[in-house]
């Protein structure tokens, strides 16, 4: 695969998903400062919709499988691109398992056609499109180099557990790309965002928990069960000697948030480490200032500590 | 002892006495605890096809009872009860009463994917966790859990509409299962997101409640989607039988009927 992703990925279709519209804002416009800092173009899918996230294939995995595909037939049909960038790991993964399906599952292909047909588009077929991750996207667009040489404000005080959460590595075989050996995403010890935010200056911690899972599933349907999951996560980073969780799933992101405030108030264990998007670390290191990245949207108030920093 | 008779040696299925002779000889103690004689006749034949036939159920057959799914999961590190590898051996056997034992934590799977990941026979657990919560609900053995009731609301707005907008997706949540908003830590949540936010961010949010996002032109795949849909549950309810019931008891309804008419 090496590498004409350089050029490629300068320029692709963009599908923000629903939760960066909504809880996830500061992820978007984070995202968004950092491509234009950095010179990576991004056109948003037109007339996008919701891939499903983990609730519609609940209800039937085929149906999810369509919205998934539509959201590609979009940037395929409609825009003419070749890759499509999600940051929300949900719709990373949906769009992922959805090419895998078409590619593999001759039902699943039955479905899609059918369902497209109906609603009057051109049915995504496997192979039209590549899904990457935003990490995917800042990695190969730019590299650590590309990155280092771009760096105003070095993270170096930032001590930083790096939280990939489940969906951007599991279930392995819809990532086919992955661990395939050097340089490479790694399904069991992912280490995209660690290379960027390392190249950014910051000093990564070893954290245990990189995939461990936030509930974020149940996170209103089974409370109880996401805050004990959080408090593993944030006592975890903090045992590691982190003061900012990195994420890069809105999910995640607002999972930790919203269970390091209800551990607090309900059970009364307070945790004190920040939680930040990767994005939004990466654009201040950019001398992106916190507001234009977003701090200011976070629930985790971090501004002391990127004040301490000098990030603020 | 096989995984299936665990049963057996729960607590309140072990004999023992706490002065016991047999033959002239004091067994007292620990030699004096028994497990009852037992004829085991509640299989249900048709437990693994049934699950089968739902969706993310459909490779449960493969299970070679390796573990690696409990040992990987979730869950189950913060609640020993829960436990896929014994629920998938339980349908596999059609032990159908010893499974309802613990058909209310079921549905607490977080769809991490750890077990799947994990899982050398791609079973699928994660799939199997859902079709069997699927089955509890169908058969009537369980009320919608909460996990479905949010499956519910966020997957009806999505497909009326083609997109979601959270605020009215947990709204909506809280008002069928009955739950404030009124909670201190929710409240203390709402004001630290709006502490930094300029009026400009607070009224564009306020607006998005009102200006539901949506899908332009998504009327044709919203009534494709909701035909697909209605022809999978009508799918799912007969292979689990549940079609043959509902007549059986539409008769028997009519019957009494048919009297007062006379």
């Amino acid at each position: 695969m090496t590498d004409n992703r350089t050029d490629k990925y300068k320029k692709v279709a963009y599908y923000p998903g629903c939760a960066l519209e909504g809880t996830g804002h500061a992820y978007n416009r984070s995202t968004k400062e950092v491509g234009k800092a950095l010179g990576l173009e991004l056109e948003d899918v037109k007339n996008w919709n919701c891939c499903g996230a983990m609730e519609v294939k609940n209800i039937d995995p085929k149906v999810q499988t369509y919205l998934s595909s539509r959201v590609m037939s979009q940037a395929v049909n409609e825009m003419g691109h070749s890759v499509v960038m999600a940051p929300c790991n949900g719709c990373y993964h949906n769009l992922k398992k959805a090419e895998y399906d078409l590619k593999n599952d001759e039902t699943s292909r039955q479905v899609v056609d059918r369902i497209s047909a109906k609603a009057g588009h051109k049915t995504y077929k496997a192979g039209e499109i590549e899904t990457i991750h935003a990490l995917d996207w800042i990695k190969h667009g730019i590299g650590e180099e590309g990155l280092k040489s771009r760096v105003k404000k070095s993270l170096k005080g930032m001590k930083v557990a790096n939280y990939y959460g489940c969906m951007y590595t599991r279930p392995r075989h819809i990532f086919p790309e992955k661990d395939k050996g050097a340089g490479s995403e790694s399904t069991s010890k992912p280490h995209f965002m660690d290379d960027l935010l390392a190249a950014a200056g910051a000093a990564n911690v070893d954290f245990p928990l990189k995939t461990a899972c936030c509930g974020g599933a149940h996170t209103l349907s089974d409370s109880d069960m996401s805050t004990k999951l959080v408090l593993n996560i944030l006592k975890a980073a903090e045992a590691s000697g982190a003061n900012v969780i990195a994420t890069e799933c809105p999910t995640c992101h607002s999972g930790l948030e919203m269970h390091q405030i209800r551990a607090e108030k309900k059970f009364g264990v307070k945790t004190n480490v920040k939680i930040l998007y990767f994005t939004q670390l990466l654009g201040m290191a950019l001398g992106l200032s916190p507001k234009k990245v977003g701090v200011h949207e976070n629930m985790s108030d971090s501004f002391d500590l990127l004040q301490q920093q000098g990030l603020a | 002892m096989a995984i299936h008779e665990k049963h057996l040696i729960r607590p309140e299925n072990i004999k023992s006495h706490d002065k016991l002779v047999m033959d002239g000889i004091d067994i007292s103690g620990h030699w004096s605890t028994f497990i009852e004689t037992r004829v085991v006749k509640d299989y249900n034949e048709d437990l693994q096809e049934e699950i089968s036939a739902l969706p993310g159920g459909e490779n449960v057959h493969r299970c070679w009872q390796c573990g690696s799914c409990t040992n990987a999961c979730t869950v189950n590190a913060i609640n020993p009860d829960f436990n896929p590898r014994y629920w998938i051996y339980l349908i596999r056997m059609g032990m159908e009463e010893e499974l309802l034992r613990d058909k209310e934590i079921i549905w607490q799977c977080v769809s991490c994917n750890k077990c799947t990941y994990a899982c050398p026979r791609d079973v699928a657990p994660e799939g199997v966790m859902k079709a069997t919560s699927h089955w509890l609900e169908l058969k009537g053995h369980t009320k919608p859990s909460p996990s479905t009731i949010f499956d519910d609301v966020f997957s009806s707005q999505v497909i009326n509409t083609g997109k979601i907008e959270d605020g009215l997706v947990v709204r909506n949540f809280f008002k069928r299962t009955g739950q404030s908003l009124n909670q201190p830590w929710l409240v203390e949540m709402v004001k630290r997101m709006m502490a930094h936010l300029p009026v400009t961010m607070l009224m564009k949010l306020g607006l998005s409640t009102v200006l539901r996002p949506r899908t332009q032109n998504w009327g044709g795949a919203r009534d494709a989607i909701n035909e697909y849909v209605a022809e999978q549950d009508a799918h799912h309810r007969k292979a689990l039988g549940l079609e043959s019931l509902v007549e059986m008891a539409k008769q028997e309804a009519a019957v009494p009927f048919k009297h007062a008419a006379e």
